[in-house]
């Protein structure tokens, strides 16, 4: 008998880093995972360590296809967006620390680029914002002395973290095209760099890396599997939720949430705060574009209340708190830590948890942590209904706070529509495996990963439309009670 | 003090061990402890070494000293929260689902039932209602036998109601299932909750090695079992997930 074969993906996350083996039906053979540090040298200040996100992805690779009775066909990449790597082309050793795509610190230079703005937005698909790479390539070159000319030199190299992994799993300094998407430096309509907004940015074309398709074989690893996929992380999740037509749309849950909608093969210009982007582009077929609506804190709020209050032990424990009282209490919690991003797109609002008395406990606040991100999406989804001119009919979740039963609930008692869980979770490293799939000939067409999608769990709403209103006219008055926090002076400092 | 009768005097020994090691941040010493407790070093040494054994108490290498063990201080907290439990085994239910076809259950004692805290649909895309919240018997479900079997409390209350004709309703009957179930490791249900279905469940167990949920499928008798007993094929797609979530919940 043959040996069996399957698809392995590395899912380089904000936390973590993992590796997914999967099989050709999609089902998951074998995990491993290692978390990274989150460097906070300052307030609004995130870090990683490039070098150290290098080792543990080369770990949990081991680690993952070491577990498997088979060969790994091709090997995918997914990865957090817009986090900002610079290294040297001759050491391959990273010249500063990676600028995490939460930071803040860009919120000065993107007020003082706002002439460009109309650029931004119709040539790169994006708003200007701090979330985005270019400028904290920006920033690090302005900062480090020297570090432009070396730059201009080629002597630098920028990448995101599909880049940083290509270069050290393949030594080619390349990005794909959906990562390219983020960085406000790509031309949405070309796909290439574009000259007017490297200079709108002050980025040297001579750091950047050369655009490539998300699946095509990249190179091989030393043990010659082919690498064969790069996608950002939320477009391969579209991805692996089997995405392929116009209108469908997928949410996933992890620190930041984010609901991208297949608009075919054209960008839609979003009049109601959501960004442009590419889905994906397999091998040399034309483009597919998508609608993002990006949400910055959801998960990350439920770790912040394990880690910064010490309320819950366990991120899932969330649900069991929030289980000892039967509604929110009155209480509202924005987490606008570093601003609010998909509908509003306002950089100087900042947390607050609003209807406080002294009813309320620990329970309640922690429904209101997971009302905060039911709430959040269902702005998401009003904006997308107005862009697109449909009303989403379902909600496809996935990520790891779909294991949530209470927060699934609530989802579709706010949005109104069913929510559906499918069979795969982790459809983020299920689309990278996909892509690499495809592009090797392990999966012969879409129509094959379609037939693996099916239906876990699906939530219908329960509650009454006026209770929905009247929930989210008082989630509005604490998102108005956000705004205006951060004024012009701090942001100059 | 109620007068309970006779007490076990190395018990009360160890039990004033760890008095005194939790009495203060600091290490002790066999000579310190003997000198607080008023006993001679040996028979300080023999609790002191079943102590550490089952991870109680801790001795310093560098030292030799003796401290209070992980174990101990985690004895009060350390139930394993159930939504921690679906967050743990969700992806290994999926693939259960994924490979046997069927649908994928997880249950956990709750009060003399089994609470299902997890249900993935039969990969078929057919209409289903999702199950989590809800209860089943513990007599006449494979994933109520692999709880009771393996819970020290033991025994379902009487009487046992019949759901089907082939429910259990003999308490000696079921005690003599339960036996085979921690024999074989896994449970079976014939027909024994709904006519017509089948299931089959086995247990996980956390880095303790104390079973706190069971995960199994459930499906149509033509499907699982269509010579009688349930096809080993399913039985060990079971048995695997339960392996893989045990040696998550170990980490």
């Amino acid at each position: 008998m043959p040996r069996p074969t399957y698809i392995a993906a590395i899912d380089q996350g904000t936390t973590s880093s993992r590796c997914i083996v999967f099989d050709r039906t999609g089902n998951i053979i074998s995990v491993a995972q290692r978390e990274h540090r989150q460097i906070f040298p300052r307030p609004g200040w995130v870090e990683h360590d490039a070098e150290e996100i290098w080792q543990s992805v080369q770990l949990v690779l081991a680690e993952a296809v070491g577990g498997v009775d088979g060969d790994i066909a091709a090997l995918g990449i997914t990865n957090q967006r817009e986090t900002t790597v610079l290294w040297e082309r001759d050491t391959g050793r990273p010249v500063c620390p990676a600028i995490v795509w939460q930071d803040t610190r860009t919120a000065p230079l993107t007020h003082a680029l706002a002439e460009h703005e109309a650029l931004f937005k119709g040539r790169a698909g994006l708003p200007l914002a701090t979330y985005f790479s270019g400028p904290k390539i920006r920033w690090l070159l302005d900062e480090h002395p020297g570090l432009r000319e070396r730059a201009e030199r080629g002597e630098v190299l920028f990448g995101t973290m599909d880049s940083w992994l290509l270069w050290n799993l393949t030594g080619r300094h390349v990005t794909d095209v959906t990562n390219a998407s983020r960085t406000m430096l790509m031309n949405i309509h070309t796909l290439a760099w574009d000259d007017d907004l490297l200079a709108a940015l002050g980025v040297p074309r001579a750091m950047l890396p050369e655009i490539r398709p998300s699946a095509e074989v990249y190179g091989r690893t030393a043990d010659g599997v082919p690498v064969a996929a790069a996608l950002g992380d939320q477009q391969a999740a579209l991805f692996g939720q089997t995405c392929f037509d116009p209108g469908e749309t997928k949410s996933t849950y992890g620190s930041g949430s984010f609901l991208l909608m297949n608009t075919g093969d054209r960008p839609v210009v979003s009049k109601h705060g959501l960004l442009t982007t590419v889905g994906y582009q397999l091998g040399d077929t034309p483009a597919t574009y998508a609608l993002e609506g990006a949400i910055a804190v959801t998960g990350s709020l439920v770790q912040w209340l394990r880690d910064n209050l010490g309320l819950i032990s366990s991120a899932a424990e969330i649900e069991t708190l929030a289980k000892t009282v039967p509604d929110n209490g009155g209480c509202y919690f924005v987490p606008a830590f570093s601003g609010l991003f998909a509908p509003h797109w306002r950089s100087d609002a900042r947390g607050v948890i609003a209807g406080l008395t002294g009813f309320v406990t620990k329970g309640h606040l922690a429904r209101a942590v997971l009302e905060a991100t039911a709430w959040q999406t269902r702005e998401v989804v009003d904006a997308m209904n107005a862009d697109a001119g449909l009303g989403l009919t379902t909600l496809r979740a996935d990520g790891g706070m779909t294991a949530d039963n209470l927060l699934m609930q609530t989802l579709a008692d706010v949005l109104a529509v069913p929510v559906i869980r499918p069979m795969v979770a982790e459809t983020t490293a299920l689309g990278a495996a996909y892509a690499a799939g495809l592009a090797t000939g392990y999966w012969p067409d879409l129509d094959s990963l379609r037939a693996n999608w099916h239906k876990a769990a699906e939530w219908r709403p329960e509650i009454d439309e006026a209770a929905r209103e009247r929930e989210y006219r008082n989630w509005r008055k604490a998102v108005a009670r956000t705004l205006d926090w951060v004024d012009e002076q701090e942001f100059q400092q | 003090m109620p007068n309970v009768g006779e007490t076990i005097q190395s018990v009360e020994r160890a039990a004033a061990i760890l008095r005194l090691l939790a009495s203060g941040p600091r290490q002790l010493g066999v000579a310190e402890l003997a000198r607080g407790l008023g006993l001679p070093k040996g028979t300080l040494h023999g609790i002191l070494r079943t102590l550490v054994v089952v991870g109680f108490v801790e001795q310093d290498p560098a030292t030799g000293k003796y401290r209070l063990g992980a174990t101990l201080l985690h004895l009060g907290s350390s139930y394993l929260d159930v939504n921690e439990l679906r967050a743990r085994a969700i992806n290994w239910a999926d693939a259960l689902a994924g490979r046997s076809r069927e649908s994928a259950w997880i249950g956990t004692l709750h009060e003399g039932h089994v609470l299902v805290i997890h249900h993935v649909f039969r990969p078929d895309d057919s209409m289903q209602t999702l199950q989590v919240g809800t209860y089943l018997p513990v007599h006449a479900s494979a994933l109520g036998k692999v709880l009771l079997a393996h819970d020290p409390y033991g025994e379902p209350a009487a009487p046992l109601p019949p759901y089907t004709a082939a429910t259990i309703t003999d308490p000696e009957r079921l005690e003599a299932e339960l036996e085979l179930v921690r024999a074989r490791g896994w449970a079976a249900e014939m027909e024994e909750l709904t006519e017509g279905e089948v299931a089959v469940a086995a247990p996980i167990k956390d880095s303790r090695g104390i079973v706190v949920g069971a995960i199994g499928i459930r499906g149509a008798l033509e499907r699982l079992a269509p010579e009688g007993g349930p096809r080993m094929e399913f039985v060990s797609y079971v048995r695997d997930a339960a392996r893989a979530i045990t040696r998550d919940l170990a980490r």
